[in-house]
């Protein structure tokens, strides 16, 4: 072709592409429109941060405005990542400073994150505007202050559950009296108390804030003077919701939730008193999504609030709620997409609730949008989930955990296989699957034949041989993310699919049987892979190299193999072949 | 498989074919944050019905652990009020939270669903009587009362643990 059009056409043709997809499609196609998309690319994903360096995006993505990036993986939620390890956003902010001076926004998940990084931040970019920060950790609460303070133009503060070190609630007064342009706050992970009088004028400052997620420390009798200043909040996360019953705090409450005309999400309620509860009725018919994770209150509580919403989409609840609320769910909430049910008692050696197999199958014959859910409970049977599969073919997110991991059956004994088998099998969309339970290497057959468009999968105390994993390996074509955790699978699987794992963003796999001769083979088959030895132990090769590792995070990588900020506990391959470790 | 696979720890569940698990700790009900780093599989024997505790499992993020011993501490006195519950004709015995539920109702409607059974309506004449079970409790001076007599507050604090009786039986209660 003689001719093509000229840069601008094609960049803003491009700008109309927002799924990162496209866009790398788009720069595969010739050398100009890589190049042309690299400089109008605004936003970009990074979901490892070891999967490449600062320096190589900067150098190809000059004009950034918006980073989001993973750092850890998932089971590190559950201490199974030592302390230490890595996912620092320091290199990154530090190298972002001068690379982008007009950076507006930046989400990370699950990365360390010290005050001198949100200092940083808060005092590099003038237009700064969003600051996500899902369950990082290693930030006090004078990062925020500054954030506070420096942010001129800060509209999105939220701090997802993440681990802060509560010093004070002195950070929020730090928002300057002109700042009035907040649309989220988020603060629910946090302990202390806040000035509410700073609190009640920054809200009263702020026309545009859909999102208020209070903390626990903000207590109920103040919950009304807040909402009354903000009629327009899309999304509320109360405080504690709890207060000696006095009807005037009640009709104050109800009062100002019926002002809230937009209310869509609820979430908070800690310490919840139930007589409080119908304060809220008012704004229930429209509300799509509810959290109840943190309220101990019993089952006809429960049902009594989420019967009064009817276009629910979204629940989030404890235990507490029983079959019996499951059942009044599924009856009123035809409109139900997610539900997520928490363990009351996760630890205790027997149920506290009347919460089974049950419940599920009720929702998932009642509610015909289903398509995530995360149960835990304490006992499963195949025929539940045969059930389950067949009523609801369009799961998307499927995770189950049984208290007991390796609980067979209840009623037959047998593993779980046919039960997960059905799931998979019946379920052509399913992008996500945690299993529990008694579970052979036939479960993992069905899963490699039938689980296509399977991304992540987590398993846990399962299967018999290396042949699961290799099922696994060789059968899911969609695959992204395994993580595995007290399986017996080795290195047979591992080597035999080596090339499986460059196509992959992550495996980890944490007390199986991978030895350390395993993990240097791959590491040195596959150069692009990073295959990190996680191990407490001290040196690998002071054991036997057909000795198994304590934690094996394999992924790929175009970014040098030797991170600089290992800690001594991890091992990866040296390019010089002899393994070294600091 | 390699001899020194004896001496590896792993993080595993005890007792499956997996090599030696490093138990982390021996739980107590609600004791969760009272983590006793002795790894003593004698224990284990001596407290058969308890479960040792694992890394990361279940896999329940921290901030919701805390979050519920936040609400456990925060009850009277600190402290659940677990009582055993018996009922004629079932084979195990269940644990309830008397501290959970704040009046005869909400118990008696948690009893009939752990229970499967209907237990009906109390009155201060006839009892339970019409009622195919009947719930009474073992009070403080080992006499054994009909639920429902004494206020609730009372109640709680006198209740050593409960049988659901077969209403036949629970007859001769009602009328004293």
């Amino acid at each position: 072709m003689a001719y093509s059009f000229p840069e601008e056409v094609l960049e803003h043709v491009f700008s109309f592409l927002s799924s990162d997809r496209d866009r790398n499609a788009v720069s595969l196609v010739c050398k100009s429109w890589y190049d042309i998309e690299r400089w109008c690319r605004r936003r970009i994903f990074v979901g490892n941060c070891y999967a490449v360096s600062p320096e190589i995006v900067i150098r190809r993505f000059p004009e950034l405005r918006a980073v989001e990036m993973k750092g850890k993986p998932h089971f590190a939620d559950f201490n199974l990542v030592p302390e230490g390890w890595g996912a620092y956003a320091y290199p990154w902010i530090a190298a972002m400073e001068e690379a982008y001076p007009f950076l507006e926004e930046i989400k990370l998940k699950r990365m360390v994150v010290t005050d001198e990084s949100l200092e940083l931040i808060s005092k590099s970019y003038k237009s700064f505007k969003v600051l996500v920060l899902t369950s990082c950790e290693g930030f006090t609460t004078d990062g925020l202050a500054s954030i506070a303070a420096n942010c001129r133009h800060l509209r999105e503060l939220d701090l997802r559950e993440s681990e802060v070190e509560d010093l004070s609630g002195h950070w929020l007064s730090h928002f300057p009296d002109s700042c009035t342009s907040l649309v989220s706050l988020n603060m629910s992970c946090l302990g202390s108390e806040v000035s509410f009088c700073a609190l009640e004028r920054l809200v009263a400052r702020s026309p545009n804030l859909r999102t208020l997620r209070l903390n626990r420390a903000v207590p109920l009798e103040r919950l009304a003077n807040l909402i009354r200043r903000a009629p327009q909040l899309v999304e509320l996360g109360t405080g504690a919701y709890s207060a000696e019953i006095r009807s005037d705090t009640f009709s104050n409450l109800a009062d100002a939730f019926s002002a809230c005309k937009q209310l869509k999400a609820l979430s908070g309620f800690w310490d919840v008193v139930p007589s409080y509860l119908p304060a809220m009725y008012s704004v229930c018919s429209g509300i799509t999504s509810l959290n109840l994770s943190y309220a101990a209150i019993p089952s006809s509580d429960l049902v009594k609030l989420i019967s009064q919403c009817q276009n629910l989409q979204r629940l989030w609840v404890l235990d507490y709620i029983e079959d019996s609320g499951l059942d009044a769910l599924a009856a009123s909430c035809k409109d139900l997409q997610e539900l997520r049910v928490f363990p009351s008692d996760p630890f205790g050696a027997e149920p506290n609730v009347s919460l089974t197999e049950q419940g599920l199958v009720s929702v998932s014959e009642g509610c015909p949008k289903l398509e995530s859910v995360l149960y835990f409970c304490r006992q499963m049977s195949n025929a539940a989930l045969i059930a389950i599969a067949k009523n609801r073919p369009n799961f998307i997110r499927f995770r189950l955990c049984i208290i007991d991991p390796q609980a067979p059956d209840y009623l037959t004994l047998e593993p779980l296989d046919a039960g997960f088998g059905a799931i998979v099998e019946k379920c052509k969309e399913l992008r996500r699957l945690s299993m529990t339970g008694l579970l052979t290497d036939r479960v993992f057959k069905y899963i490699g034949s039938h689980a296509k468009k399977l991304e992540m999968l987590s398993i846990a105390f399962a299967g018999d041989s290396d042949l699961g994993l290799h099922h696994v390996l060789s059968g899911c074509d969609s695959l992204r993310k395994l993580e595995i955790r007290d399986c017996p699978f080795g290195d047979k699987a591992l080597l035999a699919n080596a090339a499986k794992l460059e196509t992959m963003r992550s495996l980890w796999m944490s007390s199986c049987s991978v030895s350390f001769g395993a993990c240097k083979l791959l590491a040195q088959k596959m150069p692009r892979l990073n295959v990190e030895v996680i191990d407490e132990r001290g040196p690998p090769d002071s054991r036997p190299e057909g000795c198994s590792v304590e934690r094996a995070y394999v992924y790929r990588t175009v970014a040098s193999r030797q991170r600089l900020d290992m800690p001594d506990f991890v091992w990866t391959h040296d390019e010089d072949s002899s393994l070294r470790y600091s | 498989m390699e001899t020194s696979v004896a001496t590896e720890l792993r993080l595993g569940l005890p007792g499956r074919d997996r090599s030696e698990a490093k138990i982390i700790s021996v739980s107590n009900k609600r004791s969760s944050s009272e983590m006793d780093d002795s790894c003593d599989p004698q224990q284990e024997s001596v407290v058969p019905a308890q479960k040792a505790q694992v890394v990361g499992w279940p896999p329940v993020r921290s901030y919701r652990k805390n979050i519920l011993q936040k609400k456990a501490e925060s009850s009277s006195d600190g402290s659940a009020m677990f009582v055993k519950v018996s009922m004629d004709g079932a084979p195990y015995l269940r644990k309830i939270d008397l501290k959970f539920y704040t009046n005869y109702l909400d118990l008696l409607k948690a009893l009939q669903s752990m229970f499967k059974c209907t237990i009906g309506v109390y009155s201060e004449r006839e009892g339970y009587d019409g009622s195919e079970f009947a719930p009474t409790y073992e009070d403080k001076d080992g006499d054994w009362m009909l639920v429902g007599d004494v206020p609730w507050e009372m109640f709680v604090t006198s209740c050593k643990r409960m049988r659901i009786m077969k209403g036949s039986e629970a007859r001769g209660l009602g009328c004293l």
